[in-house]
């Protein structure tokens, strides 16, 4: 019990300086943030109402839980077929499939905005490969709309999906997927049957990782939304750096904040930390 | 395809299994019969569970061929051999209820609700499962997941259970409750079992035959008594118990068997002496040789020293050493081993010319 007890305290103390860290710089400026929402322009909760009232802020809204929603079943469904091959492949497939999950990793989410503006736009590769062949006459909308955020923000988050699935799918015992083929269950049967709902932890946790993360996108919309598709994160930095706005852009932080924070704990509620690694 | 409901007839011929250069199976040839209820048995890596993944479909064999009921299924696939299969560890499904897990084959075999409804209720019946249905695999016991193991695997009807030491995980009492309800499920379905174990005593007691394995090689196969008191080779001899082996000089072929001289002293032995040159190993189980305070005319014997006792309960062992050197141990009633060793120690060691069997001197 001692020995259990100073283990505590050791850990205590090794993860102190990370505590007073994000205490001191995340903390200690968000009750800050709290408290303009409830004082600026005028003390009171009229910031709170106009969030209710406003029609921009609620399509904002909208238009962020619905890009969201596309990016994490999009993201989670490639993630799950990279996954696959990384973790149950064979050795040569291991090798491409990590090198796919690793390397966005290394370049800069602005580097990968550009990347993408350079290829969906309407002069980018794809529209004049496209137009050279004859497919389409007219470029295609790839870019500054929705579809473009999606595909940018996608293509950021798969690797993010990837983690928790393959610790899922490294769990799972082989024998079982054996056992489904021995009772006579072709491997597609097996897979859809067996497979997938036993790495569904994995699946959860991917899901609710990817979601957080689109809610809270800047880069990525910003650039390929183009400001026709403002998220969120940009409105905030809208009513905050230009519309000088203090309060409302403060309200929707603790707003934005308190939903994220909801679905943390919900997530804990069904897979635990440890099978996010 | 094979029907349902009938038990399938198995035929190895010639089967062996390489992984890269390791030899896991040599030249396997088995016959195993309509309903017959065969052991695999040997130490780790002695072939024994590599010929069942190939039994199964789950490995396939570098050379030799497989038939079941006539047919060559070497090259088809698990999924369509239909064997039924328990593994090691139970492979149950986890995130399905236990009704769920025994309906699994009847659903892939695209049966009606309400056949599968009924078939799950029998088997839940028939393996002592009614009240836990419901239940995921993770709520009930080690037995009760090996229940739903066995349900799950003989519920469509499979011509050959296979099963990869089962009952590994679970303790000693129980073990022997599953073992006996095996017994009565292989009467019951009538269905031919192959079933793997490295427990000699677990082989013994379930089968009809044993089949004894060691590196990748098949040395014996035969009835239980038949292994146990005629085995082929000194490793069989040793793998299936304990077992005294004491060394022959002048072996001859007599009319009635053989003769030989264990310690200068003539003796007499059962079965032929043939392929035998001069000298040999004698083997008999511990069971089969008793002591005398001195030495009967005509009958076997050779005297001994005792050198150490072991009370067991029913009865006691006690270590031995002959004249010249040899070291052997009888199981003798407590009250035998009270006077023998309240006499100085030295006993005469005997034993029924029939019990005894010959091996080769120092070979396999």
């Amino acid at each position: 019990m001692k020995g259990y007890l100073s283990d505590r305290m050791g850990a205590a103390l090794l993860m102190a300086p990370l505590l007073l860290f994000l205490a001191l710089a995340y903390a200690w400026p968000f009750l800050g943030v709290v408290k303009w929402s409830f004082t600026l322009p005028t003390p009171g909760v009229g910031q709170y109402e106009a969030l209710l009232t406003d029609d921009l802020v609620q399509s904002v809204f909208i238009r962020t839980l619905r890009i969201a929603a596309i990016v994490t079943l999009v993201s989670v469904a490639a993630a799950y077929a990279i996954t696959v091959v990384w973790v149950r492949g064979t050795p040569t497939q291991r090798l491409v499939a990590e090198f796919c999950i690793l390397v966005p990793f290394w370049i800069s989410v602005l580097t990968r905005a550009f990347g993408w503006v350079a290829l969906l736009s309407n002069r980018g590769l794809i529209n004049s490969w496209l137009q050279a062949v004859g497919f389409i006459s007219e470029p295609l909308a790839l870019v500054r709309n929705e579809f473009g955020v999606i595909v940018g923000m996608t293509h950021f988050l798969i690797p993010f999906a990837v983690f928790p699935l393959a610790s899922a799918m490294r769990a799972l015992d082989d024998r079982v997927l054996l056992a489904a083929r021995g009772l006579g269950s072709s491997r597609m049967r097996t897979f859809w049957s067996v497979f997938v709902p036993m790495t569904r932890s994995g699946i959860i946790g991917a899901a609710m990782i990817v979601f957080v993360f689109s809610l809270g996108f800047f880069v990525t919309p910003a650039i390929l939304g183009g400001g026709r598709s403002v998220m969120v994160a940009e409105l905030i930095y809208l009513r905050i750096f230009q519309s000088p706005d203090w309060g409302l852009g403060a309200a929707i932080s603790v707003v934005l904040v308190l939903f994220v924070g909801a679905l943390m704990a919900l997530l804990f509620r069904y897979v635990r930390p440890r099978q996010l690694i | 395809m094979r029907q349902p409901g009938r038990a399938a007839e198995i035929k190895a011929i010639g089967i062996g299994k390489s992984f890269g250069s390791f030899r896991a199976l040599d030249n396997l040839t088995l016959d195993i019969g309509r309903g017959e209820f065969v052991t695999l048995l040997g130490p780790s890596g002695s072939g024994k569970t590599t010929f069942l993944m190939i039994l199964a479909g789950f490995v396939q064999p570098t050379e030799g061929r497989l038939f079941s009921d006539g047919t060559d299924i070497t090259d088809r696939p698990a999924e369509q051999r239909a064997a039924g299969m328990v593994f090691q560890g139970y492979a149950l499904f986890p995130h399905m209820s236990v009704e769920a897990n025994i309906a699994f084959p009847l659903k892939v075999r695209k049966q009606s609700a309400a056949e599968i409804k009924r078939r799950v209720g029998e088997m839940i019946e028939r393996v002592g499962l009614v009240g836990h249905a419901k239940k995921l695999p993770a709520q009930l016991s080690g037995g009760q997941q090996q229940r739903v193991a066995l349900a799950r695997a003989l519920v469509f009807e499979p011509g050959v259970l296979l099963l990869d030491e089962p009952f590994s995980a679970l303790d000693k009492g129980l073990r022997g409750q599953m073992q006996a309800e095996m017994k009565r499920l292989h009467q019951a379905t009538g269905t031919t079992f192959v079933f793997v174990t490295h427990d000699q005593s677990e082989a013994l007691a379930l089968s009809s035959r044993v089949a004894i394995f060691n590196h990748g090689k098949l040395l014996q196969v035969g009835a239980p008594n038949e292994v146990y008191e005629r085995p082929a080779n000194r490793f069989v001899a040793e793998f299936l118990g304990e077992i005294n082996m004491l060394p022959l000089k002048g072996v001859r072929s007599a009319d009635n068997g053989a003769t030989a001289l264990c310690e200068d002293r003539a003796i007499s032995l059962r079965g032929s002496a043939e392929g035998i040159d001069g000298n040999a190993i004698l083997a008999i189980r511990p069971e089969y040789m008793s002591i005398a305070s001195e030495a009967t005319p005509g009958e076997n014997g050779i005297a001994a020293t005792a050198t150490g006792s072991t009370y067991l309960g029913t009865a006691t062992r006690l270590d031995l050493t002959t004249k010249q050197g040899a070291r052997v141990s009888v199981s003798v009633p407590n009250e035998v081993a009270a006077a023998a060793l309240g006499n100085g120690n030295s006993v005469w060691l005997t034993w029924p010319a029939e019990k005894g069997f010959l091996l080769p001197d120092g070979g396999q």
